[in-house]
């Protein structure tokens, strides 16, 4: 368990997650694909923080990434859900009104 | 000083948790059901919440642990509300793009992990850690003192998503509850509360 | 059919001889990782429960490890309603969804406040903080809102419409044998293990003139435990719809007014 073996995990959780942020329509996958991404942040973070500078300070980045995620998966899901509300679809595919 | 070398439970443990994490967050794309690709997506995080207990992390491995468990628990609901899937097993698979995305997220682990592996970290002039009992009211001397600023910050973010996500959320405004001259008193909810507002 | 002191045996020797029910397009898996989790999860709470002296691992952030292991219930039973792919069960699952969401922001910060007294999230440090004074003496409030939530995540007397008789059971509807056996005596011990926690944190751990500590642990959480017990038919049940503005408007305000009054006192020098 060295610093670049955990660091290759947390890339392996952001490809993934990518991954599914990119090839889902439904917006809901979508978001649970960047759930796995920030997933690998916070492994990444937790894993610099011990390998190369644990001080009580670096923990505080830890807090704003879970901050961060709650913020997202909130605004996400609220708008999800307004956009089921409008249209009954919840396909990214449908949602192309932008580009007319 | 560097980290000494782990010891073997360690590494043991680091392996199952991690192949327990990529195989969880493989499987949420890959499951029949929703409620199955959110369950797999929880132990996907908490196999990470174990790896941050792992690295000394008490407190925020502990708090990973928690939150991801109570979001996916909800979210799970939201997932079944949105796509209206009973619990039997039915394939689904909605992609578009599939290879194209499978191309992009396989480069970019490439990129990350010949990037992880070849960079020079600074482990060398790494100060020892303090006492692991008193990490946790370190972290709340430093975002209390030095670091106040953020949570200044995380507080008011915090507070404006949980009043824009109640707005954004529910469909009825002050009109509809109270009345045109908003003097209707107790409000006109579809359930009555129990305090009997 | 005996009566008495036997029954417990009785019980459990008919389900385990019982049929295990097995329904059309059922989520076995997650069925069954649902039912057989609750058990598991209060062994893991004791884990950080001291019995006197003697802990199975007293970690350094004890409270919150039993924070976390209560929000696993929210998960396992929602599973266990949801696994069996039929309507009662689900909506039992829901039920206790919409009652944890209600109780579980009160009872984190009652948690806080035995901590914050202690200045340790250890739970040996609360426990050697009660020497003087048990902490339920000046903190009531926290004390009732982790006895209610305890009662809450049993799914249990008041709190207990997610198996609820209108719902012909709810979550334990369709199940039957060693899954129904499993679910049941995992809610027995998720009482257990809370009792035993509120008297680590509230009522003084293992402190007492005659007995050795683990001893007076016992007795303590027999003790709350036999009011949980007694609770169960005396209060009617609470509906979750009914009990969230209650959580929201009367818990919380509460946990917090003693979580600064426990602040103060600890700030000014008690």
């Amino acid at each position: 368990m060295t610093l670049e073996t955990v660091l290759v995990v947390a890339a392996a959780l952001f490809a993934v997650g990518l991954y599914g942020a990119l090839s889902q329509q439904v917006v809901v996958m979508i978001m649970m694909g960047l759930e796995l991404m920030i997933n690998a942040i916070i492994l990444a973070a937790a894993a610099m923080w011990w390998y190369v500078a644990p001080v009580p300070d670096g923990q505080v980045l830890l807090l704003v990434i879970l901050a961060a995620m709650t913020v997202e998966m909130a605004m996400g899901f609220a708008v999800a859900l307004l956009y089921h509300r409008g249209r009954g679809a919840d396909m990214t595919d449908m949602a192309t009104d932008l580009s007319r | 000083m560097p980290v000494p070398d782990a010891s073997v439970s360690e590494s043991i443990a680091f392996w199952i948790l991690s192949i327990l994490a990529v195989a969880a967050g493989i499987a949420v794309f890959r499951v029949d059901s929703m409620a199955r690709a959110t369950y797999a997506l929880a132990i996907s995080f908490v196999a990470v919440g174990g790896t941050v207990l792992l690295l000394r992390l008490d407190y925020i491995g502990l708090i990973t642990v928690l939150m991801m468990v109570m979001e996916m628990a909800i979210m799970a609901i939201f997932m079944i509300m949105l796509m209206g899937m009973n619990p039997a097993l039915m394939p689904m698979s909605m992609v578009h793009n599939n290879k194209g995305a499978v191309g992009i997220s396989v480069a970019v682990f490439l990129i990350l992990a010949a990037g992880a592996l070849l960079v020079p970290w600074p482990i060398d002039g790494r100060e020892t850690p303090g006492p692991r009992a008193d990490r946790t009211v370190e972290l709340g001397n430093s975002i209390m003192g030095p670091h106040m600023l953020v949570m200044i910050a995380v507080s008011a973010v915090l507070f404006a998503t949980i009043v824009a996500g109640l707005v954004l959320a529910v469909p009825r405004g002050r009109y509809q509850r109270f009345g045109d001259d908003l003097q209707h008193r107790p409000a006109r909810d579809p359930r009555r509360g129990g305090v009997g507002r | 059919m005996s009566a008495g002191l036997l029954t417990p045996f009785d019980e459990v020797a008919r389900l385990l001889r019982q049929r295990r029910r097995r329904l059309v397009s059922a989520d076995l898996l997650l069925w069954r990782v649902g039912g057989a989790g609750l058990i598991v999860v209060a062994l893991l709470k004791v884990a950080v429960i001291p019995l006197g002296v003697w802990t199975l691992s007293d970690m350094p952030a004890g409270v919150v490890w039993f924070n976390a292991m209560d929000v696993l219930i929210w998960a396992l039973v929602w599973l266990a309603g949801w696994g069996a792919n039929s309507a009662h069960s689900l909506i039992g699952g829901y039920r206790f969804l919409a009652q944890a969401l209600s109780y579980e922001l009160p009872l984190m910060f009652a948690l806080t406040a035995p901590v914050v007294a202690a200045a340790s999230l250890r739970v040996g440090g609360i426990v050697m903080a009660q020497q003087d004074l048990w902490f339920v003496v000046w903190m009531p409030a926290a004390f009732l809102i982790v006895c209610l939530s305890v009662v809450a995540f049993s799914v249990w007397g008041p709190f207990s419409t997610a198996a609820g008789a209108d719902l012909s059971g709810g979550v334990l509807s369709e199940l039957s044998g060693t899954d129904r056996m499993l679910v049941l005596v995992g809610r027995y011990a998720l009482l257990t293990a809370g009792a035993g926690f509120a008297v680590t944190l509230f009522l003084g751990g293992g402190a007492g003139p005659l007995l050795p500590s683990w001893a007076w642990v016992v007795v303590k959480t027999v003790a709350l435990l036999a009011v949980f017990v007694g609770v169960r038919r005396r209060i009617p049940a609470v509906r979750p719809d009914r009990f969230a503005e209650v959580g929201f408007l009367v818990l919380l305000p509460v946990a917090l007014v003693q979580l600064l009054v426990v602040s103060l006192v600890v700030v000014l020098g008690g």
